[in-house]
């Protein structure tokens, strides 16, 4: 017996009341998504509900499943339940999960930002009682500079490259940090060509009616084609690989909020490392607390201990949950950051 | 200083030597005498000291961003650098400054020291409000003494060398010993004038290369001389217009902590410079190297220990003689002329490295293995044509190290590192058996491949049985083959051993935490290696 709306279970948050899970990891019968990154979206369970505005990227990600969706804000009834989809502002379709029971309001944040991002619609505070956020960045070292200024820094960087003749490969994970920057550079300095991997969901992206300048795909460049001064996108998997060697002469680049440290960046072969995240940095995690006025707050993935000891010594009741979301230790990854 | 920094921060990002060249010779070409000495200073690892204590810098930031002790040292134990961490950490500055590198450093850095508590604090948050996020970084690297930069001396000496249109040996001559960074000292460094160095003035040494592969590839024994790797301070003693000066590893002027050396340095012809190493050295036999480490750091010598560690110079070669540098000619005509001085001075402190003599490679290999009695390394092969080369280059002297003592750990504490390692696991303590306990034997940090430091890295996360600190005590699972130096006694270590230059040799990941080494084994190996 438990008197707690959402507690950990083996396959994950779970919601005794509504008889659902949140981004579980294991197989179940009713899967509530915050957002279609592979460590909150798996196949298997027997049915999805999940924010109508993700829908191109849960089909793209997960195949033919049973998927339901709705708008954001419209409340759905789950065995008296009332669960409701809210913007998490971390990619697009991402979502908060608000679950309100007798009285009592939960939200589960998934993962968020509160940094601008064209591609998707900006957080959304909501209101509740206890609130489980992510704590990926929980430290006060990771504090970002504005959207506009990385985006400066990229297009310069870019720009220089092309005017020495060089391509610029610039790896970020492919579902959400791809389009931000697709939708965020400078599109006159160069042709953009695209890994696969990224493509696919651009496609996903436009057919939902995000904006995203003109892509080619690798595959589609003419064999021997200079790429110089094209900006190429791709997955971090392609780093290092047989696969960017077609580029050369290229500079490298890894778009990452872990590029922060200078240890991780120096980790990376790349040549640079651009600090751009979709995830909240410490006084987004702070602000997004005290905006949802919860009493209560559980942090889950990255630094979550400390972020709970921060609350707590500012007068909240607040912990750690244990989630299997991203890979808390993988740190110099940084493959959903 | 934002030239400084920016050319930090490209030296920084990229690993290709190249760049890294050519990014130093843009610096030197635009920048003016006195900041570009400043930088030589820096990038060829010269630094000036702490110019504040680490723990006032800690709670200066601690104040400005408001945070509790507890929340600094997680975002320190994350970073992995103090610089970097109260750069990340700080405020956003407003007004930035634009002074040169030169008076930041004179004007800024250097007073720092000696202020008072207050008046530091004052200046340093001051610098840290004038400063951009790359400029305070490399601001905290300066004032924490802590500055570090991925190049060698060998790079800016190409830099430098490059943009002056002068041979980088020249350069490398031009560097070595003690200098003031100057402008005056700068147009010196980069002159196409050769005037006279200063008396001190030591020369650029000839490294050993690693033995690859075996030495019947060298051709002929005849041609070569051989001698025993000792294992001391490699030093440049000199005479030179009646003053005596004494160089550890051509960086540091010792002079002074060798009293012993002085005196030979005294008696030595006027225009000689020796090279050789110095050795803990007593009744007629080298000294274990821990022994000589008492006297290292040093300043200033009691009679007590000058009685229980005396040292000497064991002299390899002989580089000036009668003011002409001797560089060009053949090693054994400088051997003849080094055996001559030594005659001729008969100085008790000054020993001739002898020459093994042996008719055949074969005979020498047996007699290598006789190293350890010795309390030797091995051998050195030199061959006898060779000129006197600057740095380390292959093909004229060799060193033929003995294997290193070999011993199966497992590990028990993994720490995270720093610099390019931070925030990885990087850093093991390895045990042995001691009944059923494994007891530290010794501490590692290099050995493993990127890949398979990640491998660990992965496998202390997941197998963390506690926490102190920035240490996890983990589950011995796995065992490494450890290689060291030198193994004796010791009080202060709970095994009752210490060893030297420990590092992992291999990952054993055939054997189990059973398989590993016991600590009588390792004490067994301490005897075979033959106590003084």
């Amino acid at each position: 017996m438990s008197d707690s709306l959402v507690e950990l279970t083996d396959q994950g948050l779970y919601c005794p009341a509504g008889g659902f899970h949140i981004d579980p990891w294991k197989d179940v019968d009713r899967a509530v998504i915050t957002h279609a990154h592979g460590d909150h979206a798996r196949r298997g369970s027997r049915s999805y509900l999940a924010a109508e505005a993700g829908r191109g990227l849960l089909e793209a990600r997960l195949g033919d499943v049973r998927l339901e969706t709705r708008p954001y804000g419209e409340a759905v009834d789950i065995n008296g339940v009332r669960v409701s989809f809210h913007p998490a502002g971390h990619v697009l379709g991402s979502a908060q999960v608000r679950i309100e029971y007798r009285g009592e309001v939960w939200v589960v944040s998934g993962d968020y930002k509160l940094a601008d991002d064209p591609t998707c619609l900006p957080f959304e505070p909501v209101r509740c009682d206890t609130f489980i956020t992510e704590s990926t960045f929980a430290l006060p070292i990771y504090r970002w500079e504005r959207s506009g200024d990385i985006f400066h820094q990229i297009n310069a960087w870019w720009r220089a490259n092309r005017d020495a003749g060089r391509a610029s490969i610039i790896f970020a994970y492919s579902l959400g940090k791809s389009q931000r920057i697709l939708a965020g550079v400078d599109a006159s300095i160069g042709p953009i060509i695209t890994h696969a991997a990224v493509e696919n969901l651009n496609r996903a992206y436009r057919a939902t009616g995000v904006k995203l300048p003109e892509t080619a795909l690798v595959s589609e460049t003419a064999k021997g084609k200079a790429f110089a001064g094209a900006l190429v996108i791709a997955p971090p998997s392609a780093e290092g690989s047989a696969w960017q060697k077609r580029f050369e002469p290229a500079s490298t680049a890894v778009a990452s909020g872990w590029m922060q440290v200078r240890g991780a960046r120096r980790r990376r072969s790349a040549d640079r490392g651009f600090v751009l995240s979709d995830h909240a940095d410490w006084p987004g995690l702070l602000e997004a607390v005290s905006l949802t006025g919860a009493s209560r707050v559980l942090a889950t993935h990255g630094s979550a201990g400390v972020l709970a000891r921060w609350l707590r010594e500012h007068g909240l009741d607040a912990g750690v949950i244990a989630t299997r979301f991203g890979d808390e230790d993988d740190v110099a990854g940084g493959e959903a950051s | 200083m934002r030239e400084f920094a920016d050319l930090y921060a490209e030296l920084d990002s990229t690993t290709k030597t190249g760049a890294k060249v050519a990014a130093m010779e843009r610096y030197f070409a635009s920048a003016t005498p006195a900041d570009a000495i400043w930088a030589v200073y820096f990038l060829s690892g010269r630094k000036p000291k702490q110019a504040a204590p680490s723990r006032r810098l800690r709670q200066w930031v601690r104040e400005l961003a408001d945070l509790p002790e507890w929340l600094f040292d997680e975002c320190y134990h994350s970073v992995g650098d103090l610089a970097e961490t109260i750069a990340l950490l700080l405020p956003t500055s407003e007004q930035l400054s634009e002074m040169s590198l030169t008076d930041w450093v004179e004007q800024r850095l250097l007073p720092l020291r000696a202020m008072p508590e207050e008046e530091q604090k004052a200046a340093v948050l001051t610098a840290w409000r004038e400063l951009d996020a790359r400029r305070r970084f490399v601001w905290n690297k300066l004032i924490t003494g802590e500055f570090r930069v991925g190049v060698s001396q060998l790079l800016v000496v190409r830099a430098l060398a490059n943009v002056a249109k002068l041979d980088p040996g020249l350069v490398t001559h031009r560097l070595m010993g003690e200098w003031s960074p100057t402008p005056a000292f700068y147009q010196s460094l980069v002159s196409a004038e050769t005037g006279d160095g200063a008396a001190s003035q030591p020369y650029p040494f000839f490294l050993a290369h690693p033995l690859e592969g075996e030495p019947p590839e060298l051709g002929s024994a005849e041609d070569w001389q051989v001698e025993w790797k000792w294992d001391g301070i490699r030093s440049q003693v000199i005479r030179r217009r009646g003053q005596s000066f004494v160089w550890s590893r051509g960086e540091e002027l010792v002079t002074d902590r060798y009293p012993e050396l002085k005196s030979l340095a005294d008696a030595l012809p006027d225009g000689t410079v020796l090279d050789g190493e110095i050795l803990p050295w007593k009744d007629g036999q080298v000294l274990p190297f821990q022994e000589l480490q008492r006297r290292i750091g040093r300043k200033t010598v009691g009679k007590k220990l000058l009685q229980e560690v005396p040292v000497v110079l064991m002299a390899y070669d002989l580089i000036e003689i009668d003011g002409v540098d001797q560089r060009d000619r053949p090693l054994s005509e400088r051997r003849d002329k080094l055996e001559q001085v030594a005659r001729a001075i008969d100085h008790p402190e000054l020993i001739l490295s002898p020459r093994v003599q042996a008719d055949s490679w074969e005979s020498l290999a047996n007699l290598r293995q006789t190293s350890r009695e010795r309390q030797v390394e091995g051998m050195m092969l030199k061959r006898r044509s060779s000129p006197y080369r600057v740095g380390r280059i292959r093909g004229d002297w060799w060193k033929w190290k003995i294997e290193p003592y070999a011993v199966d750990a497992v590990l028990i504490n993994a720490q995270a590192g720093h610099g390019r390692r931070s925030g990885l696991f990087t850093d093991y303590t390895f045990g042995v058996w001691d009944g059923e306990i494994l007891v530290p034997i010794a501490k590692a940090y290099s050995g493993l491949t990127d890949e398979e430091i990640r491998e660990v890295d992965a496998f202390v996360r997941r197998n963390t049985l506690e926490k102190f600190g920035p240490v996890r005590t983990v589950t011995p699972m796995l065992v490494f083959e450890l290689g060291f130096e030198g193994i004796q006694a010791s009080s202060r270590h709970k095994s009752g051993v210490a060893v030297r230059f420990p590092r992992m040799l291999r990952w054993r990941k055939d054997k189990q935490p059973r398989d590993a080494d016991t600590l009588e084994r390792v004490k067994a190996l301490m005897r075979v290696g033959g106590e003084s």
